[in-house]
């Protein structure tokens, strides 16, 4: 519909330079440059590596999206920015890049938060999401349980990693087996040639004394690694399918177990799952199961809206401007560490002129 | 609009002069203080965005993280606004506020106790440079030239003759590219001029595990 809000949103946290446009819960353009080549051959995701090639492709990503949505930079409603969590000087490039195009065409400008987008980006793929949602984001970067009353300001964490994050625990495993960085994919694709039961990995966190909610993977990254360490100095052979595999379903076994008892736990019957694990498919295989079996609705956007984009910023930054909350102001800065339960950051003056947002002063185009 | 020094600054210059500028020293917070000065400097001139008819950044060198804030700004503008960007070496704006008559050197902080460092003849032309070097290792090389900047001030030991101003005010830098545009010169593209290759620094939570 031509009333819906019309929102570029630029996503620059961690390796991806995103840049999507959506108009209301439809996707418009969803344009990113990613530097994970760059990265891999140190094994993880280098700051300073990032930072540059956000400078790089910053302004061109952004005139790819409005090329392939088909619009102009005028006719927007809104510039959505991640505002963090994220690494500190990545985000600074995107959060600058925001405020300069959003000042330059005298639009509203959003700071928001990463996590928030990660859920709200399902709007694009299954429409709005029903409130509250219970969330399971999963990436290189977080692992957390989350419940969304609403995505715009009220979202609450529930359990966390209290150690590496569950995409870090594949990229380990996929490091100590020699199958290169990203490990998610690589050990996903063979994992389908292996055997899950083959060996018994523990299940971190799921004692009955152990916090529900929360999850520990670095305790499994060590006894995998100590496994196949084993293995090798034995002079044996190690079986990486069924080693992949193995891990795997210790991992997901664990996401998707506690995920679901945290939606019969709250009553919730909508269980969504985002981030760049929710694009592995034993992970999408095991909800799938697990959530019919229960009663719940699953729904995990395709592998695109899942690692980390534009699109799902300008999702949030959408819901945002149809539910008239307030803008950030142009002191708005890169928060790395930004709470989840911060959905957005907005203006210091915000709550004098609500919706009004700070950035249109008379000094700028009448 | 310059960020590759301790110093956030903004100008606006119509071809003649500065009509107005900001320049705020705080080397923390490029990110939050750059476009409040933005918006004042143009209400200063009473004057909107998009009656500027070109931008220019300071490329450095400087630390990384606020040099950036400095251009990708200006490289948005220049996209919002369809504007073109042009891009002037930080210490060649330095060397043009100090407006010295023969040579002398300008060197701003690098931290890790280095300083970015070049040589110029007279305050439009560069002769060496710029490079990014410990004080002590040249030294010998600077002796008995005035050094201009930060990066000077901080070792006296090395620079014995440190002279003002320690920050570049962009006005100087609008200046300097005002006249060479209107020369018909080419300035720099708005590109980093980093000096340094990133650190392979791998975070943390990527270091090897595994007990051998
Ligand atoms: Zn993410």
């Amino acid at each position: 519909m031509a009333d819906e809000p019309l929102v570029l949103g630029i996503e620059t946290s961690c390796d991806e330079t995103g840049v999507g446009i959506v108009r209301g819960t439809t996707l418009l353009a969803d344009a990113v440059a990613s530097s994970v080549d760059t990265h891999a051959r140190f094994g993880g995701v280098v700051p300073e590596i990032a930072s540059r090639a956000h400078l790089e492709a910053m302004v061109p990503t952004i005139e790819r999206a409005l090329k392939e949505a088909g619009v102009s930079g005028r006719d927007l409603d809104g510039i959505a920015v991640t505002a963090g969590p994220g690494l500190a000087g990545a985000l600074l490039v995107g959060v600058s890049a925001a405020k300069a195009y959003a000042y330059a065409l005298n639009k509203p400008l959003y700071g928001v938060n990463h996590l928030a987008s990660h859920i709200c980006v399902d709007q694009l793929e299954h429409g709005p999401l029903p409130e509250p949602t219970m969330a399971l984001l999963v990436s290189g970067g977080h692992s957390s349980l989350l419940l969304a009353p609403d995505i715009t300001n009220d979202v609450r964490p529930l359990g966390a990693t209290i150690d590496d994050a569950a995409g870090e625990a594949f990229d380990k495993i996929a490091r100590v087996l020699d199958l290169g960085f990203p490990g998610g994919p690589v050990i996903d694709r063979l994992a389908r040639e292996g055997d899950p039961a083959a060996i018994a990995f523990p299940r971190g966190l799921t004692g009955s004394r152990d916090p529900a909610y929360d999850f520990s993977f670095s305790g499994l990254k060590t006894s995998v690694a100590r496994w196949i360490e084993a293995k090798r100095a034995a002079g044996e052979e190690v079986p990486v399918r069924d080693v992949a595999a193995s891990f795997q379903e210790a991992v997901v076994d664990v996401l998707t177990r506690k995920a679901v008892r945290a939606c019969k736990d709250e009553g919730v019957d909508h269980l969504m799952i985002g981030g760049g694990v929710a694009a592995n498919s034993r992970l999408r295989a095991l909800a799938r199961e697990r959530c019919e079996r229960a009663g719940i609705r699953l729904r995990v956007p395709r592998p695109k809206l899942c690692t980390d984009n534009g699109a799902m910023v300008a999702a949030l930054g959408a819901e945002m401007v149809a539910r008239n909350r307030p803008a950030s102001d142009l002191e708005l800065s890169a928060d790395s560490s930004l709470p989840v339960t911060e959905t957005h950051v907005p203006g210091a003056h915000s709550h004098d002129h609500d919706h009004v947002h700070e950035v249109s002063k008379d000094n700028l185009y009448s | 609009m310059d960020t590759a020094t301790p110093a956030v600054t903004v100008a606006l210059h119509d071809g003649t002069r500065v009509v107005a500028e900001s320049a705020q020293v705080d080397a923390r917070r490029h990110g939050e203080l750059l476009l409040p000065a933005v918006d004042r400097v143009l209400a200063d001139a009473g004057v909107k965005l998009d009656a500027v008819t070109d931008v220019v950044v300071g490329v450095g060198p400087g630390p990384y993280t606020g040099l950036r804030v400095g251009l990708v700004t200006a490289a948005t503008f220049g996209s919002a606004l369809s504007v073109p960007v042009h891009g002037l070496c930080t210490l060649d704006g330095l060397a043009y506020a100090a407006g010295l008559e023969g040579p002398f050197a300008v060197a701003t902080d690098a931290r890790r106790k280095e300083v970015y460092w070049a040589r110029y003849q007279d305050a439009r032309t560069r002769t060496e440079g710029p490079s990014v070097d410990r004080p002590a290792d040249i030294a010998e090389r600077l002796a008995g030239l005035p050094v201009v900047g930060a990066g000077a001030v901080l070792y006296p030991e090395a620079f014995p003759d440190a002279r003002g101003p320690e920050h570049l005010a962009a006005g100087a830098l609008a200046g300097l590219a005002a006249e060479r545009l209107a020369a018909g010169e080419e300035l720099l593209p708005p590109q980093p001029l980093y000096l340094r290759r990133p650190d392979a620094q791998v975070p943390k939570n990527y270091k090897v595990v595994t007990p051998k």
